[in-house]
């Protein structure tokens, strides 16, 4: 044992010894290898940066909420079974409420309907288009992801008045007011004026998806009131609800089911005439394209790190038939097969972990940059990532320094001694 | 050490000890293509602890492939070997690299020194090998360096080394493990005669203190200076007579 340990150290010494007497040879050996890790490391960085991206993205969504529509999240080929549906309609989340409240030990906590499309909006001077104007009740701030930068949300004698009152995304409340405060401002959103009675905390958005920073939230009644009508015909009304146990999901989805057809007045064998949708979905969705951007970049690394790893392999049966003397002597002096199989592996390993760190290094760099270049952009440079990509590299060194060094343990010391 | 040897008529010769090789009717075939070579046709030899021994022969007489046989570099085709006892014609490889290790000094025509290494790591080589301890083999391989007269350049590497002293390092090489005998390949071959003379001396020396020595060489002025000549022809044995 004490034996093997001598014989290891001896190794990377002659290792290192070997890289630096050939310094060119193994930066260039090397940069196959550099080229692999990045490969490996970037693509890791993207993937992780995506699912980061959805998961923020998602959980704005709320995993404990239910969303009651007219259609389906994700694509569907029967659209003729949904057109016909009847509109979702605002009062039927009252109408869920009382049901949920009358059934014992309910598996859902309540319903808050919304509506929402894109209206102009100014404030003085500055003026935005295709605002997200979202229209809710009081209730809403129960199962609401946002946390508020100042203010609040509206509540219930505010909501049921149908005050016109306002909540703004952050994004559009630096947009409205560069650099003032925001609170007890006037906005007119499609000419109606509204106060703005909160700011919401930047969330930051995954390619815009979800993302309340670019909305505003006023009580429902007003909405109705000011751009409502031809909206809430136009079908694209909801009702969310929060769920109580989200481990019990389907439960809360089975009950929510049952509610809805009582409130939409459905006979036992019609079919569902709404959708309950959940954040599952998206997840679903996400999934296939997950694994898509993972297996091109499976693809591009495992083919950077094929090259760099027959680079390896060339330059170390390069190293065994420059040092076949030397093998010779070693072995008339006592080295094992043992010894001289891992002396030559140890030093493949070695360009392949130097050729890794630099990598790693490298990415590092990259995401640094990209993530001071265009904070937006998800970049997740995670200690696994890291570690994954050493393993990698020690793996590319010792599958492609395996077969020299196998080649050189088996020399016969005689042919060795002999060589020139 | 001296400069010149001792004068044959002066030389001692010490009384030799128990048996450390025995070899007996070995064979030894290459295929070269579709031609067979007979290297040795049947060897008989004992060497006995503190003999000074010489191998000599023409070129083609199987003297390198004895060498090797008796170095363990090499397993006979037929035939018996006892080293020490020990039954090595059926040895595998890492049995054979531990003999070597162990047992046996190799000294090299060309030296074989690891060009990048000091003197000193040269040395301290074969006791890796052996699983010494790092401040075993630091003292063992100065003191191995300052037998042979190169303490003071242990730290050179072999390209700031004179021939004389690269021979000497690897002397020292082979003697640090304190093999059972000290195998030299033609030690002078590759220096000039002054310096080869010196190197014998150094050779006599180590005899002197209780070493083993098989010398091969094709120089009757070299193998004269050992106290038995072994001549070898067409893979036999030709002459096997103490040097009177």
């Amino acid at each position: 044992m004490k034996r093997l340990i001598y014989e290891l150290i001896e190794a990377f010494r002659i290792a290192f010894a070997q890289i630096r007497a050939n310094k060119m040879r193994s930066v260039l050996t090397a940069l196959g290898v550099i080229i692999g890790i990045v490969a490996v490391t970037l693509m890791g960085t993207a993937i992780n940066g995506i699912d980061r991206g959805f998961e923020n993205s998602l959980a704005m969504l709320g995993d404990d909420v239910l969303y009651v529509q007219k259609w389906p999240w994700g694509a569907v080929e029967d659209w003729w079974n949904y057109v016909n549906r009847p509109a979702i309609r605002i009062e039927q989340a009252d109408a869920l409420n009382r049901i949920i409240e009358q059934t014992p030990d309910s598996q859902l906590e309540v319903a808050v309907p919304v509506v929402a499309s894109g209206q102009n909006v100014r404030a003085g001077p500055q003026q935005i288009s295709g605002v997200f104007v979202f229209g809710t009740n009081y209730l809403y701030s129960r199962l609401m992801s946002a946390d508020f930068k100042d203010g609040r949300l509206f509540n219930q004698s505010e909501s049921e008045a149908g005050r016109q009152v306002a909540v703004l995304g952050y994004d559009v409340a630096e947009a409205l007011f560069p650099g003032r405060e925001a609170i007890d401002q006037r906005v007119l959103i499609k000419g109606q004026p509204f106060t703005v009675i909160g700011v919401l905390a930047k969330q930051g958005s995954f390619l815009g998806l979800f993302s309340f920073d670019s909305q505003i939230i006023v009580p429902i009644d007003a909405y109705r009131k000011f751009f409502g009508g031809v909206d809430v015909r136009r079908n694209n009304s909801q009702l969310r609800v929060k769920v109580k146990d989200k481990t019990r999901m389907a439960d809360a989805v089975d009950e929510l089911t049952g509610a809805m057809r009582r409130v939409r007045g459905q006979l036992p064998g019609d079919r569902d005439n709404f959708s309950i949708n959940q954040q599952q979905a998206f997840r679903d969705q996400l999934d296939p394209i997950k694994k898509g951007i993972a297996m091109a970049g499976l693809f591009i690394t495992g083919l950077s790190l094929f090259v760099g790893a027959i680079g390896i392999m060339n330059i170390t049966f390069v190293s065994v038939k420059e040092r076949t003397k030397e093998i010779g002597t070693r072995k008339a002096l006592g080295a094992r097969r043992r010894t001289i199989l891992l002396q030559f592996l140890i030093e493949a390993v070695s360009i392949c972990l130097i050729g890794g760190l630099v990598g790693l290094g490298l990415t590092f760099g990259m995401a640094y940059l990209i993530k001071a270049a265009m904070p937006s952009l998800p970049v997740v440079f995670s200690v696994s990532l890291a570690g994954i990509s050493m393993i990698v590299a020690v793996l590319t060194g010792i599958i492609s320094g395996f077969a020299p060094a196998w080649g050189a343990s088996r020399l016969d010391p005689v042919v060795a001694l002999r060589y020139e | 050490m001296s400069p010149q040897p001792a004068p044959i008529a002066d030389r001692v010769t010490r009384p030799v000890g128990p048996l450390v090789i025995e070899i007996a009717g070995v064979t030894k075939l290459y295929k070269m293509g579709s031609e067979t070579i007979h290297a040795l046709r049947g060897v008989d030899l004992k060497i006995h602890r503190n003999e000074y021994l010489a191998i000599m022969g023409p070129s083609g007489s199987g003297k390198s492939t004895l060498m090797n046989m008796l170095g363990c570099l090499d397993t006979p085709t037929s035939g018996h070997y006892e080293f020490n006892g020990k039954d090595v014609a059926a040895m595998v490889d890492d049995e054979l690299a531990e003999i070597r290790n162990k047992e046996i000094g190799f000294v090299f025509q060309t030296f074989n020194l690891l060009p990048r290494a000091t003197a000193l790591a040269n040395v301290e080589l074969p006791l890796i090998y052996a699983g010494c301890s790092p401040h075993e083999r630091r003292e063992r391989a100065i003191k191995a360096l300052e037998n042979v007269g190169l303490g003071q350049r242990m730290h050179h590497k072999p390209n700031e080394l004179s021939g004389g002293q690269r021979q000497r390092v690897a002397i020292a090489r082979a003697l640090v493990n304190r093999p059972s005998i000290i195998l030299a390949d033609e030690p002078t071959g590759n220096l000039d005669s002054k310096t080869g003379v010196e190197i014998m001396a150094l050779f006599e020396d180590l005899y002197a203190a209780g070493n083993t020595l098989i010398v091969v060489t094709h120089e009757e002025d070299i193998a004269r200076h050992a106290r038995r000549i072994v001549r070898l022809r067409d893979g036999l044995i030709e002459s096997d007579a103490p040097v009177e």
